[in-house]
Protein backbone atom coordinates (compact mmCIF):
# COMPACT_ATOMS: atom_id res chain seq x y z
CA UNK A 1 0.00 0.00 0.00
CA UNK A 2 1.05 3.54 -0.84
CA UNK A 3 2.18 6.02 0.95
CA UNK A 4 -0.20 8.96 1.77
CA UNK A 5 0.09 12.58 1.94
CA UNK A 6 -2.71 15.33 2.39
CA UNK A 7 -3.96 18.09 4.41
CA UNK A 8 -5.54 17.39 7.51
CA UNK A 9 -9.35 18.06 8.04
CA UNK A 10 -9.86 18.14 11.99
CA UNK A 11 -13.42 17.46 13.64
CA UNK A 12 -14.07 16.96 16.99
CA UNK A 13 -15.54 13.47 19.09
CA UNK A 14 -18.38 12.00 17.92
CA UNK A 15 -18.73 13.06 14.54
CA UNK A 16 -21.53 10.53 13.55
CA UNK A 17 -22.34 8.85 10.22
CA UNK A 18 -26.18 10.81 10.25
CA UNK A 19 -23.53 13.61 9.74
CA UNK A 20 -21.49 11.85 6.99
CA UNK A 21 -24.74 10.27 4.72
CA UNK A 22 -27.63 12.42 6.08
CA UNK A 23 -30.93 10.94 5.42
CA UNK A 24 -32.29 13.12 3.85
CA UNK A 25 -30.45 12.70 1.05
CA UNK A 26 -30.12 8.91 1.79
CA UNK A 27 -32.40 8.13 -1.85
CA UNK A 28 -30.21 10.45 -4.23
CA UNK A 29 -26.81 9.33 -5.82
CA UNK A 30 -23.53 8.96 -4.07
CA UNK A 31 -22.78 12.27 -5.94
CA UNK A 32 -25.39 14.62 -4.62
CA UNK A 33 -25.46 12.75 -0.99
CA UNK A 34 -21.52 13.04 -0.69
CA UNK A 35 -22.16 17.23 -0.92
CA UNK A 36 -23.80 17.40 2.30
CA UNK A 37 -21.20 14.88 3.84
CA UNK A 38 -19.89 16.80 7.16
CA UNK A 39 -22.55 19.51 6.80
CA UNK A 40 -24.05 20.00 9.68
CA UNK A 41 -20.73 20.26 11.57
CA UNK A 42 -18.33 21.69 8.77
CA UNK A 43 -20.47 22.98 5.84
CA UNK A 44 -17.09 24.21 4.23
CA UNK A 45 -15.56 20.61 4.18
CA UNK A 46 -17.32 18.75 1.18
CA UNK A 47 -16.94 21.73 -1.43
CA UNK A 48 -13.66 22.23 0.02
CA UNK A 49 -11.61 19.15 0.55
CA UNK A 50 -9.14 18.00 -2.17
CA UNK A 51 -8.88 14.24 -3.55
CA UNK A 52 -5.79 12.87 -1.06
CA UNK A 53 -6.48 14.85 2.18
CA UNK A 54 -7.29 13.07 5.39
CA UNK A 55 -9.82 13.46 8.09
CA UNK A 56 -8.31 13.84 11.58
CA UNK A 57 -10.98 13.12 14.67
CA UNK A 58 -11.24 13.06 18.50
CA UNK A 59 -13.21 10.17 19.89
CA UNK A 60 -15.72 7.60 18.39
CA UNK A 61 -15.38 8.58 14.90
CA UNK A 62 -18.07 7.31 13.05
CA UNK A 63 -20.49 6.41 16.20
CA UNK A 64 -24.26 5.48 14.91
CA UNK A 65 -25.63 3.75 12.10
CA UNK A 66 -24.27 0.84 9.92
CA UNK A 67 -24.90 2.61 6.57
CA UNK A 68 -21.79 2.38 4.56
CA UNK A 69 -22.70 5.78 2.68
CA UNK A 70 -20.54 6.97 5.54
CA UNK A 71 -17.62 5.85 4.88
CA UNK A 72 -18.87 5.88 1.06
CA UNK A 73 -19.19 9.71 1.09
CA UNK A 74 -15.67 10.14 2.20
CA UNK A 75 -14.12 7.82 -0.16
CA UNK A 76 -16.03 9.72 -3.09
CA UNK A 77 -14.82 12.97 -1.82
CA UNK A 78 -11.13 11.34 -2.24
CA UNK A 79 -10.47 11.74 1.69
CA UNK A 80 -7.20 9.49 1.19
CA UNK A 81 -7.34 8.08 5.30
CA UNK A 82 -9.30 8.99 8.58
CA UNK A 83 -7.03 8.79 11.78
CA UNK A 84 -9.17 9.57 14.87
CA UNK A 85 -8.50 8.51 18.65
CA UNK A 86 -11.30 6.12 18.12
CA UNK A 87 -14.03 5.05 15.71
CA UNK A 88 -17.29 3.71 15.80
CA UNK A 89 -17.27 -0.01 15.65
CA UNK A 90 -19.19 -0.66 12.34
CA UNK A 91 -18.16 2.39 10.54
CA UNK A 92 -14.34 1.17 11.49
CA UNK A 93 -15.37 -1.94 9.34
CA UNK A 94 -17.22 -0.32 6.92
CA UNK A 95 -14.33 1.83 5.89
CA UNK A 96 -11.79 -0.88 6.12
CA UNK A 97 -13.70 -2.94 3.67
CA UNK A 98 -14.00 -0.03 1.42
CA UNK A 99 -10.26 -0.36 1.20
CA UNK A 100 -10.29 3.60 3.44
CA UNK A 101 -7.81 3.41 5.62
CA UNK A 102 -8.65 3.98 9.38
CA UNK A 103 -6.04 4.15 11.68
CA UNK A 104 -6.47 4.64 16.01
CA UNK A 105 -4.17 8.10 16.52
CA UNK A 106 -4.41 9.15 19.82
CA UNK A 107 -2.58 12.48 19.38
CA UNK A 108 -5.06 13.62 16.66
CA UNK A 109 -5.44 16.85 19.04
CA UNK A 110 -2.24 18.04 17.88
CA UNK A 111 -2.87 18.15 14.43
CA UNK A 112 -4.10 21.82 12.87
CA UNK A 113 -6.17 22.30 10.17
CA UNK A 114 -4.43 22.12 7.18
CA UNK A 115 -1.40 20.57 8.69
CA UNK A 116 0.48 18.36 5.69
CA UNK A 117 0.53 14.87 7.05
CA UNK A 118 2.43 11.83 5.49
CA UNK A 119 0.55 8.48 6.43
CA UNK A 120 1.98 5.15 5.65
CA UNK A 121 -0.87 3.18 7.23
CA UNK A 122 0.93 -0.83 6.81
CA UNK A 123 3.49 0.57 9.27
CA UNK A 124 1.30 2.77 11.01
CA UNK A 125 3.65 6.21 10.81
CA UNK A 126 2.39 9.49 10.42
CA UNK A 127 4.45 12.69 10.12
CA UNK A 128 3.14 15.99 10.32
CA UNK A 129 5.29 18.31 8.00
CA UNK A 130 4.41 21.28 9.64
CA UNK A 131 5.14 20.43 13.36
CA UNK A 132 7.89 18.09 12.19
CA UNK A 133 6.32 15.50 14.62
CA UNK A 134 6.79 11.73 13.75
CA UNK A 135 3.83 9.54 15.53
CA UNK A 136 4.09 5.88 15.35
CA UNK A 137 0.72 4.04 16.03
CA UNK A 138 -0.57 0.40 15.68
CA UNK A 139 -1.06 0.01 11.43
CA UNK A 140 -3.84 -1.52 9.72
CA UNK A 141 -4.64 -5.25 12.14
CA UNK A 142 -2.85 -7.90 10.39
CA UNK A 143 -6.00 -10.25 10.17
CA UNK A 144 -7.01 -7.65 7.62
CA UNK A 145 -4.03 -7.06 6.02
CA UNK A 146 -4.28 -8.95 3.23
CA UNK A 147 -8.24 -7.78 2.43
CA UNK A 148 -7.14 -3.65 2.49
CA UNK A 149 -4.15 -4.54 0.43
CA UNK A 150 -6.04 -5.96 -2.35
CA UNK A 151 -8.03 -3.14 -1.92
CA UNK A 152 -11.06 -3.95 0.29
CA UNK A 153 -13.40 -6.66 0.53
CA UNK A 154 -14.73 -7.19 -2.54
CA UNK A 155 -11.70 -7.64 -4.34
CA UNK A 156 -10.30 -10.06 -1.54
CA UNK A 157 -13.85 -12.20 -1.76
CA UNK A 158 -13.07 -12.18 -5.63
CA UNK A 159 -10.06 -13.09 -5.01
CA UNK A 160 -11.09 -16.13 -2.63
CA UNK A 161 -14.46 -17.54 -4.16
CA UNK A 162 -12.39 -17.70 -7.91
CA UNK A 163 -9.60 -19.75 -6.21
CA UNK A 164 -12.65 -21.60 -4.91
CA UNK A 165 -14.67 -22.19 -7.45
CA UNK A 166 -11.22 -23.23 -9.73
CA UNK B 1 -12.66 -22.51 33.20
CA UNK B 2 -16.14 -20.49 33.34
CA UNK B 3 -16.78 -18.14 30.74
CA UNK B 4 -19.37 -16.18 29.56
CA UNK B 5 -22.16 -16.41 27.16
CA UNK B 6 -21.02 -14.01 23.99
CA UNK B 7 -17.98 -16.45 24.30
CA UNK B 8 -19.93 -19.52 24.15
CA UNK B 9 -21.91 -18.66 21.38
CA UNK B 10 -18.77 -17.43 19.38
CA UNK B 11 -17.15 -20.65 19.88
CA UNK B 12 -19.72 -22.61 19.03
CA UNK B 13 -19.88 -20.57 15.63
CA UNK B 14 -16.44 -20.41 15.21
CA UNK B 15 -16.36 -24.55 15.51
CA UNK B 16 -14.01 -24.08 18.29
CA UNK B 17 -13.90 -25.49 21.67
CA UNK B 18 -13.50 -22.08 23.34
CA UNK B 19 -12.32 -18.25 22.45
CA UNK B 20 -11.13 -15.83 24.37
CA UNK B 21 -11.47 -11.83 24.37
CA UNK B 22 -9.56 -10.22 21.55
CA UNK B 23 -8.85 -13.31 19.95
CA UNK B 24 -10.02 -13.15 15.90
CA UNK B 25 -12.75 -15.76 14.87
CA UNK B 26 -14.56 -16.77 11.73
CA UNK B 27 -18.11 -17.60 12.48
CA UNK B 28 -20.81 -19.35 10.75
CA UNK B 29 -23.79 -16.88 10.10
CA UNK B 30 -27.07 -18.73 11.84
CA UNK B 31 -29.12 -15.91 10.68
CA UNK B 32 -28.91 -12.71 8.33
CA UNK B 33 -31.35 -9.94 8.57
CA UNK B 34 -31.56 -7.82 5.54
CA UNK B 35 -33.54 -5.12 5.22
CA UNK B 36 -34.58 -2.52 2.02
CA UNK B 37 -31.85 0.23 2.96
CA UNK B 38 -28.86 -1.44 3.14
CA UNK B 39 -29.94 -5.04 1.40
CA UNK B 40 -30.67 -5.85 -1.93
CA UNK B 41 -30.36 -2.47 -3.31
CA UNK B 42 -26.84 -2.60 -2.49
CA UNK B 43 -25.88 -6.15 -2.16
CA UNK B 44 -27.73 -7.56 -5.14
CA UNK B 45 -24.42 -5.38 -7.90
CA UNK B 46 -22.36 -7.11 -5.54
CA UNK B 47 -23.19 -10.54 -5.42
CA UNK B 48 -23.20 -10.24 -9.54
CA UNK B 49 -20.09 -8.73 -9.89
CA UNK B 50 -18.72 -11.57 -7.65
CA UNK B 51 -20.76 -13.75 -10.11
CA UNK B 52 -22.78 -15.55 -6.81
CA UNK B 53 -25.63 -16.14 -5.32
CA UNK B 54 -27.41 -16.24 -2.00
CA UNK B 55 -25.33 -18.80 0.22
CA UNK B 56 -28.65 -20.13 2.37
CA UNK B 57 -31.91 -18.25 1.46
CA UNK B 58 -33.35 -20.52 4.61
CA UNK B 59 -31.13 -18.61 6.86
CA UNK B 60 -31.72 -14.86 5.52
CA UNK B 61 -34.66 -12.87 6.89
CA UNK B 62 -35.68 -10.39 5.05
CA UNK B 63 -37.66 -6.91 5.51
CA UNK B 64 -38.84 -3.67 4.05
CA UNK B 65 -38.84 -1.18 6.43
CA UNK B 66 -37.09 1.79 5.55
CA UNK B 67 -38.28 3.00 2.61
CA UNK B 68 -42.16 1.67 3.26
CA UNK B 69 -44.63 2.94 1.74
CA UNK B 70 -42.74 4.14 -1.40
CA UNK B 71 -43.10 8.07 -1.74
CA UNK B 72 -41.59 8.88 -4.67
CA UNK B 73 -39.93 6.79 -8.27
CA UNK B 74 -36.48 6.22 -5.84
CA UNK B 75 -38.34 4.88 -2.83
CA UNK B 76 -40.69 2.99 -5.63
CA UNK B 77 -37.15 1.53 -7.04
CA UNK B 78 -35.47 0.67 -3.74
CA UNK B 79 -38.82 -1.74 -2.44
CA UNK B 80 -39.08 -3.13 -6.30
CA UNK B 81 -35.64 -4.02 -6.02
CA UNK B 82 -36.21 -5.94 -2.69
CA UNK B 83 -39.19 -8.07 -3.64
CA UNK B 84 -37.17 -8.74 -7.03
CA UNK B 85 -34.42 -10.24 -4.64
CA UNK B 86 -36.68 -12.46 -2.56
CA UNK B 87 -38.29 -13.87 -5.46
CA UNK B 88 -35.14 -14.41 -7.53
CA UNK B 89 -33.23 -16.36 -4.46
CA UNK B 90 -36.12 -17.83 -3.29
CA UNK B 91 -35.78 -16.13 0.59
CA UNK B 92 -39.56 -17.47 1.89
CA UNK B 93 -38.49 -15.06 5.09
CA UNK B 94 -39.51 -12.00 2.91
CA UNK B 95 -41.48 -9.66 5.11
CA UNK B 96 -42.70 -6.69 2.68
CA UNK B 97 -44.34 -4.14 4.27
CA UNK B 98 -44.77 -5.62 7.48
CA UNK B 99 -43.15 -3.78 10.01
CA UNK B 100 -39.56 -3.23 11.19
CA UNK B 101 -37.05 -6.26 10.76
CA UNK B 102 -35.93 -5.59 14.44
CA UNK B 103 -39.57 -6.19 15.68
CA UNK B 104 -40.16 -8.98 13.50
CA UNK B 105 -37.54 -11.13 13.86
CA UNK B 106 -38.94 -11.25 17.79
CA UNK B 107 -42.67 -11.27 16.45
CA UNK B 108 -42.31 -14.31 13.91
CA UNK B 109 -40.08 -16.37 16.40
CA UNK B 110 -37.09 -16.06 14.23
CA UNK B 111 -34.73 -15.99 16.56
CA UNK B 112 -33.59 -18.52 19.66
CA UNK B 113 -31.02 -18.63 22.36
CA UNK B 114 -27.51 -19.83 20.98
CA UNK B 115 -28.12 -18.26 17.79
CA UNK B 116 -25.19 -16.54 15.96
CA UNK B 117 -26.88 -13.60 13.84
CA UNK B 118 -25.89 -10.63 11.64
CA UNK B 119 -28.22 -7.85 10.54
CA UNK B 120 -27.28 -4.97 8.09
CA UNK B 121 -28.44 -2.35 10.34
CA UNK B 122 -26.45 -1.24 13.47
CA UNK B 123 -30.03 -1.62 15.64
CA UNK B 124 -29.53 -5.45 14.83
CA UNK B 125 -28.09 -5.63 18.49
CA UNK B 126 -32.14 -5.54 19.35
CA UNK B 127 -32.10 -9.47 18.76
CA UNK B 128 -29.80 -10.03 21.44
CA UNK B 129 -32.83 -10.11 24.02
CA UNK B 130 -33.72 -13.11 22.76
CA UNK B 131 -30.20 -14.40 24.49
CA UNK B 132 -28.40 -14.62 20.64
CA UNK B 133 -25.08 -12.89 20.04
CA UNK B 134 -26.55 -10.82 17.18
CA UNK B 135 -24.65 -7.54 16.03
CA UNK B 136 -24.96 -4.74 12.68
CA UNK B 137 -22.95 -4.95 9.87
CA UNK B 138 -22.25 -2.37 6.52
CA UNK B 139 -23.75 -3.46 3.62
CA UNK B 140 -20.64 -4.52 2.06
CA UNK B 141 -19.70 -6.91 4.82
CA UNK B 142 -23.10 -8.02 4.52
CA UNK B 143 -23.01 -8.81 0.85
CA UNK B 144 -19.83 -10.98 2.07
CA UNK B 145 -22.19 -12.92 4.76
CA UNK B 146 -25.07 -13.44 1.90
CA UNK B 147 -22.04 -14.82 -0.52
CA UNK B 148 -20.07 -16.85 2.40
CA UNK B 149 -22.22 -17.68 5.10
CA UNK B 150 -19.06 -16.20 7.18
CA UNK B 151 -17.98 -13.07 9.19
CA UNK B 152 -14.89 -12.57 11.07
CA UNK B 153 -15.41 -10.99 14.67
CA UNK B 154 -13.29 -9.80 17.15
CA UNK B 155 -14.03 -11.53 20.59
CA UNK B 156 -15.50 -9.06 22.81
CA UNK B 157 -15.01 -8.24 26.51
CA UNK B 158 -18.13 -8.99 28.13
CA UNK B 159 -19.23 -6.03 30.99
CA UNK B 160 -21.83 -7.24 33.14
CA UNK B 161 -24.77 -4.66 33.47
CA UNK B 162 -26.95 -5.46 36.69
CA UNK B 163 -30.29 -3.58 37.50
CA UNK B 164 -31.91 -4.64 40.75
CA UNK B 165 -35.35 -3.20 42.32
CA UNK B 166 -38.54 -2.53 41.10
CA UNK B 167 -39.04 0.55 38.61
CA UNK B 168 -40.86 3.89 40.54
CA UNK B 169 -44.07 4.90 38.51
CA UNK B 170 -43.51 5.93 34.51
CA UNK B 171 -40.24 4.60 34.19
CA UNK B 172 -38.96 1.95 32.11
CA UNK B 173 -36.71 0.25 30.05
CA UNK B 174 -35.83 3.36 27.67
CA UNK B 175 -35.01 5.15 31.14
CA UNK B 176 -32.28 2.92 31.84
CA UNK B 177 -31.03 2.90 28.59
CA UNK B 178 -30.89 7.07 28.27
CA UNK B 179 -29.10 6.76 31.99
CA UNK B 180 -26.73 4.34 30.63
CA UNK B 181 -25.64 6.58 27.51
CA UNK B 182 -24.62 9.14 29.75
CA UNK B 183 -23.25 6.64 32.81
CA UNK B 184 -20.95 4.53 30.21
CA UNK B 185 -20.57 6.45 27.36
CA UNK B 186 -21.26 5.99 24.06
CA UNK B 187 -17.81 4.57 23.42
CA UNK B 188 -18.21 0.94 24.74
CA UNK B 189 -16.39 -1.08 21.32
CA UNK B 190 -14.77 -4.31 21.72
CA UNK B 191 -17.94 -5.12 24.52
CA UNK B 192 -20.51 -7.27 24.66
CA UNK B 193 -23.23 -5.42 27.30
CA UNK B 194 -24.78 -8.37 29.17
CA UNK B 195 -27.76 -7.10 30.91
CA UNK B 196 -28.86 -8.84 33.96
CA UNK B 197 -30.13 -8.81 37.86
CA UNK B 198 -33.95 -8.90 39.14
CA UNK B 199 -35.11 -5.47 37.29
CA UNK B 200 -33.82 -7.31 33.90
CA UNK B 201 -35.29 -10.68 34.99
CA UNK B 202 -39.05 -9.10 35.69
CA UNK B 203 -38.83 -7.08 32.12
CA UNK B 204 -40.88 -8.37 29.19
CA UNK B 205 -38.94 -9.37 25.84
CA UNK B 206 -40.57 -6.28 24.39
CA UNK B 207 -38.79 -4.07 27.16
CA UNK B 208 -35.40 -6.51 27.01
CA UNK B 209 -35.54 -5.49 23.35
CA UNK B 210 -34.78 -1.92 24.00
CA UNK B 211 -31.92 -2.50 26.47
CA UNK B 212 -29.94 -4.37 23.63
CA UNK B 213 -31.34 -2.13 20.63
CA UNK B 214 -29.54 0.69 22.10
CA UNK B 215 -26.59 -1.34 22.97
CA UNK B 216 -25.79 0.53 19.49
CA UNK B 217 -25.74 3.82 21.19
CA UNK B 218 -23.96 2.72 23.91
CA UNK B 219 -21.23 1.59 21.08
CA UNK B 220 -21.11 -1.84 22.41
CA UNK B 221 -20.01 -5.02 19.81
CA UNK B 222 -23.99 -5.71 20.67
CA UNK B 223 -26.34 -6.71 23.78
CA UNK B 224 -27.28 -9.58 25.23
CA UNK B 225 -29.76 -11.10 27.60
CA UNK B 226 -29.66 -14.72 28.89
CA UNK B 227 -32.79 -16.47 28.29
CA UNK B 228 -34.91 -17.55 30.89
CA UNK B 229 -38.98 -18.70 31.01
CA UNK B 230 -39.52 -14.94 29.81
CA UNK B 231 -37.73 -16.07 26.67
CA UNK B 232 -39.28 -19.13 26.02
CA UNK B 233 -42.62 -18.16 26.31
CA UNK B 234 -42.23 -15.24 24.25
CA UNK B 235 -40.88 -17.97 21.27
CA UNK B 236 -43.52 -20.13 22.18
CA UNK B 237 -46.18 -17.16 21.97
CA UNK B 238 -44.17 -16.70 18.47
CA UNK B 239 -45.29 -20.49 17.34
CA UNK B 240 -41.66 -21.19 17.79
CA UNK B 241 -40.51 -24.65 20.16
CA UNK B 242 -37.96 -23.74 22.34
CA UNK B 243 -34.58 -26.07 22.24
CA UNK B 244 -34.58 -28.35 24.74
CA UNK B 245 -30.95 -26.52 25.83
CA UNK B 246 -32.50 -23.34 25.33
CA UNK B 247 -31.42 -22.42 29.09
CA UNK B 248 -28.29 -24.13 28.87
CA UNK B 249 -26.85 -20.89 27.26
CA UNK B 250 -25.80 -18.29 29.99
CA UNK B 251 -22.82 -17.14 31.48
CA UNK B 252 -21.37 -19.21 33.98
CA UNK B 253 -21.44 -17.73 37.39
CA UNK B 254 -18.15 -17.14 38.03
CA UNK B 255 -16.94 -16.05 34.35
CA UNK B 256 -14.12 -13.46 33.95
CA UNK B 257 -15.62 -10.10 32.79
CA UNK B 258 -14.39 -7.05 31.86
CA UNK B 259 -15.96 -4.47 34.32
CA UNK B 260 -19.82 -5.38 36.24
CA UNK B 261 -21.93 -2.66 36.98
CA UNK B 262 -24.87 -2.58 39.31
CA UNK B 263 -27.43 -0.42 39.60
CA UNK B 264 -30.64 0.69 41.24
CA UNK B 265 -34.15 0.56 39.34
CA UNK B 266 -35.61 2.18 42.50
CA UNK B 267 -34.83 5.45 42.66
CA UNK B 268 -34.35 5.86 39.02
CA UNK B 269 -36.14 9.09 37.32
CA UNK B 270 -37.94 9.45 34.10
CA UNK B 271 -34.90 10.44 31.70
CA UNK B 272 -34.55 12.90 29.03
CA UNK B 273 -31.88 13.50 26.71
CA UNK B 274 -31.18 16.63 25.12
CA UNK B 275 -29.74 17.37 21.81
CA UNK B 276 -27.82 16.35 20.40
CA UNK B 277 -26.96 13.02 21.45
CA UNK B 278 -28.24 10.19 23.24
CA UNK B 279 -25.40 10.45 26.34
CA UNK B 280 -26.86 13.82 26.80
CA UNK B 281 -29.46 12.93 29.16
CA UNK B 282 -30.64 13.74 32.63
CA UNK B 283 -33.80 13.13 34.95
CA UNK B 284 -36.75 15.06 32.78
CA UNK B 285 -37.19 17.57 35.86
CA UNK B 286 -33.54 18.78 34.56
CA UNK B 287 -34.15 19.81 31.29
CA UNK B 288 -36.53 22.93 32.24
CA UNK B 289 -39.12 24.41 30.15
CA UNK B 290 -39.17 23.38 26.64
CA UNK B 291 -42.32 23.96 24.09
CA UNK B 292 -42.70 20.85 22.01
CA UNK B 293 -43.80 20.90 17.90
CA UNK B 294 -43.77 17.41 17.75
CA UNK B 295 -43.86 13.97 20.20
CA UNK B 296 -42.94 10.99 17.93
CA UNK B 297 -43.76 7.22 18.51
CA UNK B 298 -41.87 5.32 16.17
CA UNK B 299 -38.86 3.31 15.06
CA UNK B 300 -38.12 -0.21 16.47
CA UNK B 301 -37.08 0.94 19.74
CA UNK B 302 -40.57 3.11 20.60
CA UNK B 303 -43.42 2.09 18.70
CA UNK B 304 -44.07 -1.52 19.69
CA UNK B 305 -47.65 -2.59 21.11
CA UNK B 306 -46.34 -2.13 24.85
CA UNK B 307 -45.16 1.22 23.67
CA UNK B 308 -48.38 2.49 21.93
CA UNK B 309 -50.02 0.66 25.49
CA UNK B 310 -47.51 3.03 27.66
CA UNK B 311 -48.49 5.95 25.55
CA UNK B 312 -52.40 5.17 25.81
CA UNK B 313 -52.12 5.00 29.32
CA UNK B 314 -51.28 8.52 29.40
CA UNK B 315 -53.29 9.44 26.74
CA UNK B 316 -56.84 8.16 27.97
CA UNK B 317 -59.34 11.10 28.14
CA UNK B 318 -56.72 13.12 27.45
CA UNK B 319 -56.07 15.59 24.45
CA UNK B 320 -52.79 16.74 22.73
CA UNK B 321 -51.85 20.59 23.41
CA UNK B 322 -52.86 22.58 21.16
CA UNK B 323 -49.82 24.05 18.94
CA UNK B 324 -48.24 20.48 19.30
CA UNK B 325 -48.62 17.59 17.19
CA UNK B 326 -48.24 14.09 17.92
CA UNK B 327 -47.37 11.42 15.35
CA UNK B 328 -47.43 7.52 15.61
CA UNK B 329 -45.66 5.03 13.62
CA UNK B 330 -46.33 1.52 15.30
CA UNK B 331 -43.57 -0.22 14.46
CA UNK B 332 -45.18 -3.49 12.59
CA UNK B 333 -48.61 -3.88 11.16
CA UNK B 334 -49.38 -6.72 13.82
CA UNK B 335 -48.15 -4.22 16.65
CA UNK B 336 -50.86 -1.97 15.07
CA UNK B 337 -53.68 -5.06 14.74
CA UNK B 338 -53.40 -5.47 18.22
CA UNK B 339 -53.59 -1.72 19.13
CA UNK B 340 -56.82 -1.70 16.92
CA UNK B 341 -58.01 -4.58 18.68
CA UNK B 342 -57.45 -3.80 22.76
CA UNK B 343 -58.57 -0.45 21.90
CA UNK B 344 -54.99 1.92 22.33
CA UNK B 345 -55.09 2.55 18.76
CA UNK B 346 -58.56 4.45 19.50
CA UNK B 347 -57.41 5.91 22.71
CA UNK B 348 -54.45 7.56 21.02
CA UNK B 349 -56.28 9.10 17.60
CA UNK B 350 -59.31 10.02 20.49
CA UNK B 351 -56.46 12.26 21.92
CA UNK B 352 -55.60 13.56 18.76
CA UNK B 353 -52.43 11.24 17.86
CA UNK B 354 -51.95 11.49 14.00
CA UNK B 355 -51.51 7.52 12.51
CA UNK B 356 -48.56 7.43 10.32
CA UNK B 357 -47.53 4.21 8.17
CA UNK B 358 -45.63 1.06 9.58
CA UNK B 359 -41.79 1.39 9.12
CA UNK B 360 -38.81 3.10 10.37
CA UNK B 361 -40.26 7.16 8.92
CA UNK B 362 -39.07 9.89 10.53
CA UNK B 363 -36.56 8.05 13.44
CA UNK B 364 -34.01 8.79 10.25
CA UNK B 365 -35.50 11.28 7.88
CA UNK B 366 -36.43 8.63 5.66
CA UNK B 367 -40.44 9.00 6.01
CA UNK B 368 -42.95 10.97 7.21
CA UNK B 369 -42.97 13.52 9.88
CA UNK B 370 -39.41 14.44 8.82
CA UNK B 371 -38.74 18.06 11.12
CA UNK B 372 -38.12 21.34 9.76
CA UNK B 373 -35.96 24.26 11.26
CA UNK B 374 -35.46 24.71 14.81
CA UNK B 375 -38.43 22.94 15.17
CA UNK B 376 -38.24 20.85 18.68
CA UNK B 377 -38.99 17.48 18.62
CA UNK B 378 -39.45 14.95 22.12
CA UNK B 379 -39.28 11.17 20.71
CA UNK B 380 -39.41 7.76 21.49
CA UNK B 381 -36.58 6.88 18.81
CA UNK B 382 -33.04 5.72 19.95
CA UNK B 383 -30.73 8.47 17.87
CA UNK B 384 -30.90 12.47 18.65
CA UNK B 385 -28.07 13.40 16.08
CA UNK B 386 -28.12 16.53 14.80
CA UNK B 387 -30.10 16.59 11.16
CA UNK B 388 -31.20 12.86 12.31
CA UNK B 389 -34.85 13.59 11.70
CA UNK B 390 -34.74 16.17 9.18
CA UNK B 391 -33.27 19.79 9.11
CA UNK B 392 -29.61 20.59 10.97
CA UNK B 393 -31.16 23.10 13.43
CA UNK B 394 -34.02 20.82 15.13
CA UNK B 395 -34.09 19.81 18.23
CA UNK B 396 -34.79 16.21 19.07
CA UNK B 397 -34.95 15.29 22.60
CA UNK B 398 -35.30 11.32 23.32
CA UNK B 399 -37.68 9.71 26.21
CA UNK B 400 -39.71 6.88 27.00
CA UNK B 401 -42.84 6.73 25.01
CA UNK B 402 -44.46 7.63 28.52
CA UNK B 403 -42.73 11.09 28.68
CA UNK B 404 -43.27 11.52 24.80
CA UNK B 405 -47.15 11.17 25.64
CA UNK B 406 -47.12 13.26 28.44
CA UNK B 407 -45.16 16.18 26.84
CA UNK B 408 -47.81 15.64 23.91
CA UNK B 409 -50.27 16.72 26.58
CA UNK B 410 -48.82 19.42 27.98
CA UNK B 411 -46.84 20.72 25.02
CA UNK B 412 -43.73 21.47 26.70
CA UNK B 413 -41.59 18.34 27.76
CA UNK B 414 -43.32 16.77 31.06
CA UNK B 415 -42.70 14.33 33.92
CA UNK B 416 -45.08 11.20 33.28
CA UNK B 417 -45.50 10.55 36.83
CA UNK B 418 -48.03 13.47 36.85
CA UNK B 419 -50.30 11.69 34.40
CA UNK B 420 -50.32 7.94 36.08
CA UNK B 421 -52.18 6.89 38.84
Amino acid sequence: MKLLEGRAWVFGDDVNTDVMAPGLWFKSPMAEMARHCMEAVDPAFAAGVRPGDIVVAGRNFGVGSAREQAALALAHLGVAAVLAVSFGRIFYRNALNFGLPALVFPASSSVTAGDLLRVDPVAGRIENTRSGNLHVVNGIPSHLMAMVEAGGLMPWLKRRLGKESV
Amino acid sequence: MPWTLAEKILARAAGQARVTPGEIVTCRVDLALLLDSGGPRRIWPRLRELGVGVWDPDRVVLCSDHFTPAVDAESAAILKITREFASEFGIRRFFDMRGIGHVLLAEEGLLEPGMFAVGGDSHSSMGGAFGCFMAGFGAIEMTGVVATGEIWIQVPDTVRVNWSGRFGRGVVAKDIVLFLCRELGMENSGRVLEYGGDTVRHMSIWERMVLTNMAAELGAETGIVAADEVTLDALRAAGRQPAPDALDWRSDDDAACAAVHEFTATDLLPQVAAPHSPANSGPVGAVGDVPVDQAYLGACVGAKLSDLRMAAEVLKDRKVARGTRLLVAPASTRAMTEAAADGTLATLTAAGAYLLPTGCGACAALGAGVLGEDEVCISSTNRNFRGRMGANSAQVYLASPYTVAASAVAGRIADPREFLR
